[in-house]
Formats: structure tokens, sequence, C-alpha cells
């Protein structure tokens, strides 16, 4: 498989402390990949620069195109999107308007399909279309962000701890959902606490500590390494020290 | 006071409020889209109908000599910020933005000009002006900071505010100007004449509230600008050109400063410094709108109108300061109607 998204030795800094130090990783096409890791490991910093918001030292390159010159607003073009943290929604305005905007750039006839589809994914935004997306549930919000991100067509979405802060429940739905994008042909780079759940829908993962990759490899193998299980799966094997 | 007296001073005061709910109105888009509180929207207005004098008197506005040096900066402006990403395209468009449409306008004005030169020629051109002016003046002036603080934004606009004041009194002299009327026509209902230019007033205030009312509730670039008013970053993540949100927001806001003023000319006769006074009472009628609410706006606007021309003829010599003394309850009751929030840091 091709690499769709290439990040090549990337360093992250705010003002002179670095966040994300020399840190690689590639997500192919039709690929689920996760970056677990502890709160402040830089996760969200690395995802935030993938995506132009905040500029970041070394190279990346998705589609076969180099981002470095594109701003936020050119790379949503070529089929990159993030459905950040605090999901940045706007608040006043109904979630069929929000939804329509996410196709911002997208033909007409295309967006109209794409909104289907983003209503067969999630039928409770379709109940609640004419209503304030700041007046949706934590759960609710989150799935109008992520499908705000699909109307766009992305070829990979970077989800930001999509399950922050939901009840289990939902958090099972969210996570069903990111399963169902690889029929459709979008791959997924997810950044996730909730590890246990993250591993088990992704082919491949990252883990990340103090701004860099300590290991990585297939979800399974992750999930199975003892360091990993006592540090993020919330179990110690017997004898065993952290990584 | 007998009722004819009341009706005058009724009409006069609805077309005076008519031009602040305009200019009101483009105070509420501009800060819905950009945070920026438009200082110069007065300025604005002295250079549409000043230009548009000037213009009917065969001569050539200064004005349109500042549109084309604000394009050199902007351009210039344009190469610096993108100075390590140049493309040829990136190039092109701010060529054909920044030079070439300014530099087009001046031939246009030179080619044109002359005492005989039709009404609407004139009109076209001092709206041409205008809007390049405010085109440039938020790459120039806001664009660079565009993510900073209300407070800051304010402090530039009132910069803004005094420079292009200044530069007035350059182009215009301190004497006043006045202009022909749009149209002669007349129409005369009991004892009230309307005139072809209140008529005029009237039509196109109800025009843009009605035009502004279906472009952001109804169409994807007015969405757009709501969305960047709403949430920035958001509006960047679904690939909404925020600087061009603000663009437009200045672009729509000139205009209308500029069709105020062209409406106002051939009543009374302006000064270069009598758009501030305008503006604020448009701004006046915005802060009663909470700077947020288009109809509240309108309403308000009328109601300065009204109250300016009543105080006008009863105490002429305290008219400002009646009209002005009016943001004071309106503020007291919102301070306490609304709950205290910190501005938000970004």
């Amino acid at each position: 498989m091709s690499a769709l998204l290439t990040v090549a030795d990337v360093h992250i800094a705010y003002g002179k402390v670095e966040a994300v130090r020399g840190v690689s990783l590639d997500v192919a096409e039709n690929e689920i990949v996760t970056i677990i890791g502890a709160n402040g490991a830089g996760k969200t910093t690395l995802l935030n620069a993938i995506m132009g918001v905040l500029p970041l030292r070394g190279r990346t390159t998705f589609a076969g195109v180099d981002m470095a010159p594109l701003d936020i607003e050119d790379r949503v073009a070529t089929g990159l999107s993030l459905v950040p943290e605090h999901r940045e929604l706007f608040g006043t305005m109904n979630v069929e308007d929000n939804l329509e905007l996410g196709a911002f750039r997208i033909a007409k006839a295309t967006a109209a399909r794409s909104l289907e589809r983003v209503y067969t994914l999630f039928p409770r935004l379709k109940e609640r279309r004419k209503q304030l997306a700041g007046t949706l549930s934590g759960g609710e919000q989150q799935m109008l962000a992520m499908g705000r991100a699909l109307m766009g067509a992305p070829k990979l979405l970077m989800l930001d701890e999509p399950s922050l802060g939901l009840a289990p429940i939902i958090v099972a739905d969210i996570f069903r959902i990111v399963g169902e994008l690889r029929a459709a042909g979008v791959s997924v780079l997810l950044v996730e606490q909730n590890a246990q759940a993250a591993l088990q829908i992704a082919d491949r993962a990252y883990v990340m500590e103090l701004g860099e990759f300590v290991l990585s490899g297939p979800a399974s193998e992750i999930a199975a390494n003892k360091g990993v299980a006592a540090s993020y799966l919330g179990f110690q094997h017997e004898g065993e020290s952290a990584i | 006071m007998n009722t004819t007296i009341m009706l005058f001073l009724l009409q006069d005061g609805i077309t005076n409020g008519a031009i602040y709910a305009l200019l009101g109105l483009a105070l509420v888009l501009v800060f819905a889209v950009t945070r920026v509180i438009l200082i110069p929207q007065g300025e604005f207005v002295t250079y549409g109908a000043l230009s548009y004098a000037m213009l009917a008197t065969g001569q050539v506005p200064g004005t349109v000599r500042l549109a084309v040096a604000m394009g050199l900066v902007a351009f210039a402006l344009d190469l610096f910020f993108a100075r390590k990403a140049l493309h040829a395209r990136l190039v092109m468009r701010s060529v054909a933005l920044n030079i070439a449409f300014p530099v087009a306008l001046l031939g246009l004005v030179y080619a044109l000009v002359g005492p005989n030169t039709p009404i609407a020629v004139n009109i076209a051109l001092a709206l041409l002006i205008v809007a390049a002016i405010g085109l440039f003046l938020y790459r120039i002036a806001f664009q660079p900071i565009a993510h900073t603080s209300v407070l800051v934004l304010l402090i530039a606009s009132v910069g803004c505010h005094l420079a292009l004041q200044g530069l007035g009194l350059v182009f215009f002299g301190a004497e006043g100007l006045r202009a022909p009327a749009l149209s002669s026509a007349a129409v005369t209902a009991g004892p009230l004449r309307f005139t072809g230019q209140s008529l005029a007033v009237y039509a196109l205030t109800v025009g843009f509230i009605v035009g502004l009312w279906l472009f952001f509730g109804y169409t994807k670039t007015g969405k757009a600008l709501r969305a960047t008013a709403v949430n920035r970053l958001g509006a960047r993540l679904v690939g909404i050109r925020t600087t061009l949100s603000g663009q437009i927001a200045f672009l729509l806001a000139s205009v209308i400063g500029a069709i105020s003023g062209i409406l106002i000319v051939p009543i009374t006769t302006l000064y270069y410094d009598t758009g501030f006074l305008i503006g604020l009472k448009g701004f006046i009628a915005a802060i009663i709108g909470g700077l947020v609410s288009y109809p509240l706006t309108a309403v308000a606007a009328i109601v300065v109108g009204i109250v300016e021309a009543f105080s006008s003829f009863y105490a002429s010599n305290f008219k400002e300061v009646i009209v002005f003394t009016l943001i004071l309850p309106v503020l007291v009751l919102r301070s306490l109607a609304a709950p205290q929030v910190e501005e938000e840091k970004d």
C-alpha cells in the first residue's frame, strides 16, 4: 500500500520548548492508525501541526503533495481533515448549516450526496438538524464535528480525542463509526487516551511519550506489549517493568 | 407645535435615521466577521461623498491616487508574508487585485472625468474608489493583526480613522462641498414633500437590509462569513479563507459608507471631518443593537434620527448631547442584563 500521509523527522516547539522531537509516521490508504500516550505527550500538538494550525520543522507529505507551503485552507482542499479536540463548531448556527459549511469547498451535487451519507452514519444529527449546534449534548457535538469533517469528502480524517468526556455508550458508538469509515474509503489517524478502544479498531499504533515515539507496530502487537499494558491499558503483568 | 411641524420633523428624522441605519448595519457586519469596531466608517462616508462631489465638478479626487498607493503597500505586504512560499498563482492574484485594479481605476477616472460626465458614471467611480480603499485598508491595517484582541483592533481602528481624516483634509481641503441631487423628481403627500433624494434613501436602506438578510441567511458565502464570526479556527478547518471573509466585510462596509455619503451630500454640505459624527450616530444604533442584531440596529437608527430631528428643533444647542445621551440607559440596561464575561484570549 502506498503511503497517504508521511511525516518525517518532525520537530514542533512552543517558543524554546520542544513539545515534539524528531517524530516520523506514515498512514497508508484505507488504514486506521492510532497514536496513544498520556496527557501532555504531544499528540494534539502533532495533529495540529500536520493540519497547519501550528508551525513545524521537518517534512510532511500528503497524497504526494509537500504540505510545507500550504496553509490550513489549502490542506483541507487536498483531502486532509482534522476534527479538533475542542470540536470548534459554529455554535450559533444550526446542525444543517454546520454540515453544509463542512462542504464549503465541494460542488453542490457532491455535497448533497455527502449530506445523505452523514445522516445515514449519524441518524441523530438528522433528527436535530434544525437545532443550534451549541445546544447539542457532548456526544452529539462530537458526531456533528465528525460529520462536518466528512462533508468535505476527506481522504484522511484526523480525530483528536473523540471520546473525551463522553458517556461509555456514546464512546462505543463513535468507535463503531470510525471503524465504518474505512469501508467508505476514508483513512483515519486517531489520537486517543482511551488506548484500549483505540487499539481494538486500529491497524497500527504509535506510542508517544514526552514528545517522542517510543514504540510502533501492528495494533495487536502493541496491545500485547506488557509495558504498554502497564502504562496505558491499566493492568500490570507480574514481574515486568514498564517499557 | 402643530401636526405639520411634527410631520416635518418625523420625515427629517426618518431620512437621517435611514442613513444611520445603513452605517449601523455596516458596523455590525464588520464587527461580526472581523471583531473590528470600524471607527473609519465615517471616512468612507466622507470619501464617497466628496469624491463624488469633486467628480461632479470635473476634478480628479485625490482618493483615487490614495487607492493606487494603498494597493502598492498591500502588494508589498502580500509578497512579504508569502516570501517563504511564493508561487506564480499567488503573485498573479496579488498583482491583479492590488495593482491592476487600482491602476485601471485611475486610468478610468482620468479618461471619464469632465464637467459633463453623467451622474451615474460619477457615482460608480466614487463607489469603486472607496471600495478599493476599504479593501486595501483591511489588507494593510487589520489582516496582519486579525488574531489579536478586540482592544488592539480598536486602537488600530482609531489610528486608521485619524490617518484617513488627515488625508481627507489634504484631498478635499477645509471647505465643504455639495453635489447635485440624484433626481429632481418629487412627490407631494398632504403637507409633506418627498424628494427623489429622500425616496432613494428609503429604498436603498430597505433594499440593503433585505439584501443583507438574504445574503447571510441563504447564501453559502454569507453563511461562511457568519461562521468566520462564530469560530475562526472552525471556519479555517472547513476551508473558509478567513482573510477573504474580512476583505468581503470591509468591501461591503466601505461601499455602504460611500453610498450613504453620496445620498447625503446633495442634502447637506459635507466637510472632510463630517463623516466621523455621522458614523458615530450609526455606531450608537449598532451599540443599541448589541453589535449583533441587524433589525434592532435598524430600528435604533430610526429612533436616533427622530430624536435628533426633534432635539434640533427644541434645543438645537444640545442636539448632539441629547443624541449621545441615548446610549447611557442602553449601556446600563445591557450591563445589568448580561452576565459578566471575560474577553476570550484569542
